[in-house]
């Protein structure tokens, strides 16, 4: 029995690899997406879904819903994710901003009635964005490979092994009760998708929709993680410049930063040299 | 002589105005800012659905103002140095054209929104700067941050990219046009630009 479960697992991981690999030999090699032949087809999936059932009802929520009960909506869940955002920005030791946050959860509980109205924006406290694959990625976790989530989308796999604490997050502090959280979860979704409706009548139909995705959603995620201070990488390189070579804009700053990491590290060495040395003496 | 002292102003002010430095980065942002939502405020052809005049009275304001040439080059990436520059030239009118395309639509969905300034951090010497501005939405929504990567020019600071929410437009393209450049060439590309067709992706690799 495990004999016959084992070997059908194993013929799932081949044929996931032959996937993989015949998916990855046509194209380009993208450093950020090793997965990309795998990633296609859910991407596809993904859309085939979005165009058959996500997208309608968002755009029958946009024309039936006026606009001032939808930002209300939009009050209350953003109120609720600000609680996570808090708790986010507090476990990674940014006290200031994880401070804000409560308040702003506090007034708009009380004083925004329920968090219908965000007035702690009015009041000048500003919102922030959140949640615990940003925590990992400010703890020092790298972000891994680009993956595309059934249903959920785009992800990394940092992202994807936070997304259970991360919803599990959501659904509680919302409510207890299972059917209620989850028609909550599901007017939040369609609410979430109709709100992108009017980036992507902007964005229009690029030809390959979904390297368009994956780089947009990838620079977004970075920007976030930093907290809209991403490092700014050889994205600028000057392709005109043909007599110097490939020059960098940023050549100065990316000597300086890299000669400060370094420093850092030196000192972070010293210090654990130190330490081990002391412990050295003591055992002596 | 006060006759004399204002031709005297007058004759001198432009050798001054050329003498000066070009106008900073984030006050030439600012001022293009306001200049461009004044039109989308008070042009009635919006209102009626027309986008075509409020693009070309926008397109005079700002057009000097950004490195075309520049932005198609990072568009482009790496296989820029394989176009000749007669294909450069092609490519730039062609990108232009399709941001045009894309973006006019974008001007009927953002319309009535404020915009905030951030302090700009430079230093004189710096030769590109990034010029940071918030969006302040209506209806609740989380601010959208724009940024503009300005570079120096002979002409004057001009930007040569446009980062929203931390999303490079223009560099954003780099994989896609690639993408068409690996099938069909340089030529592809630029037909593809001039023409818009887009092909069906299915999604399959």
């Amino acid at each position: 029995m495990t004999g016959k479960r084992g070997s059908r697992a194993a013929l799932i991981a081949l044929a996931c690899a032959v996937v993989m690999t015949t998916g990855c030999a046509s194209r380009p090699h993208n450093p950020d997406d090793p997965l990309e032949g795998y990633n296609r087809a859910m991407f596809a999936f993904n859309d085939g879904v979005d165009r058959a059932v996500v997208k309608p009802v968002a755009q029958a929520y946009e024309t039936a819903v006026p606009q001032l009960v939808r930002t209300g909506m939009g009050n209350v869940f953003g109120n609720i994710r600000d609680v996570w955002t808090g708790v986010n920005n507090l476990l990674q030791g940014k006290l200031e901003e994880g401070m804000s946050d409560v308040m702003r959860v506090a007034m708009n509980s009380t004083f925004g009635i329920f968090g219908l109205f965000d007035i702690a924006s009015e009041a000048g406290l500003e919102k922030h964005n959140e949640d615990f694959g940003q925590t990992l990625a400010v703890w020092g976790v790298g972000e891994g490979p680009f993956i595309v989530l059934p249903f959920f989308g785009p992800s990394t796999l940092r992202d994807t092994t936070a997304l259970p604490l991360d919803s599990f997050a959501y659904g509680r502090t919302a409510i207890d009760h299972v059917p209620t959280r989850n028609t909550v979860t599901a007017v939040r979704l369609v609410h979430l998708r109709a709100g992108l409706l009017r980036a992507e009548r902007a964005m229009g139909e690029p030809s390959d929709k979904y390297a368009f995705v994956r780089d947009a959603w990838l620079q977004n995620r970075r920007y976030r993680v930093h907290d809209g201070n991403p490092p700014v990488d050889d994205l600028y390189e000057d392709f005109d410049e043909e007599v110097s070579g490939p020059r960098h804009l940023f050549d100065a700053d990316a000597v300086a930063d890299a000669a400060l990491t370094k420093l850092e590290f030196a000192e972070v060495a010293a210090v654990t040299n130190d330490h081990s040395a002391m412990i050295e003496g003591m055992r002596r | 002589m006060k006759k004399i002292l204002l031709i005297l102003s007058l004759l001198l002010t432009p050798v001054f105005a050329t003498a000066t430095e070009p106008m900073a980065p984030d006050e030439l942002v600012r001022a293009l800012t306001d200049e461009v939502l004044e039109v989308l405020r008070t042009d009635d052809h919006l209102a009626q659905g027309e986008t075509e005049p409020v693009v070309r009275a926008i397109e005079k304001l700002v057009l000097p103002h950004f490195n075309l040439r520049r932005m198609t080059a990072l568009a482009v990436g790496r296989d820029w140095r394989d176009a000749t520059p007669e294909q450069q030239e092609r490519l730039v009118d062609a990108f232009y054209e399709m941001l045009v395309r894309t973006y006019s639509n974008a001007l009927t969905e953002y319309r009535d929104q404020r915009v905030d300034f951030r302090p700009l951090r430079m230093s004189p010497d710096d030769r590109s700067v990034r010029v940071q501005t918030l969006i302040i939405q209506t209806g609740g929504a989380q601010p959208v941050a724009v940024d503009y990567m300005m570079g120096k020019t002979e002409g004057g600071w001009k930007a040569f990219d446009v980062v929203i929410a931390g999303v490079s437009l223009v560099t954003n393209y780099r994989s896609t046009f690639q993408r068409e450049i690996r099938a069909n060439g340089i030529e592809g590309l630029i037909k593809s630009l001039e023409t818009n067709e887009i092909p069906v992706d299915t999604g399959t690799p």
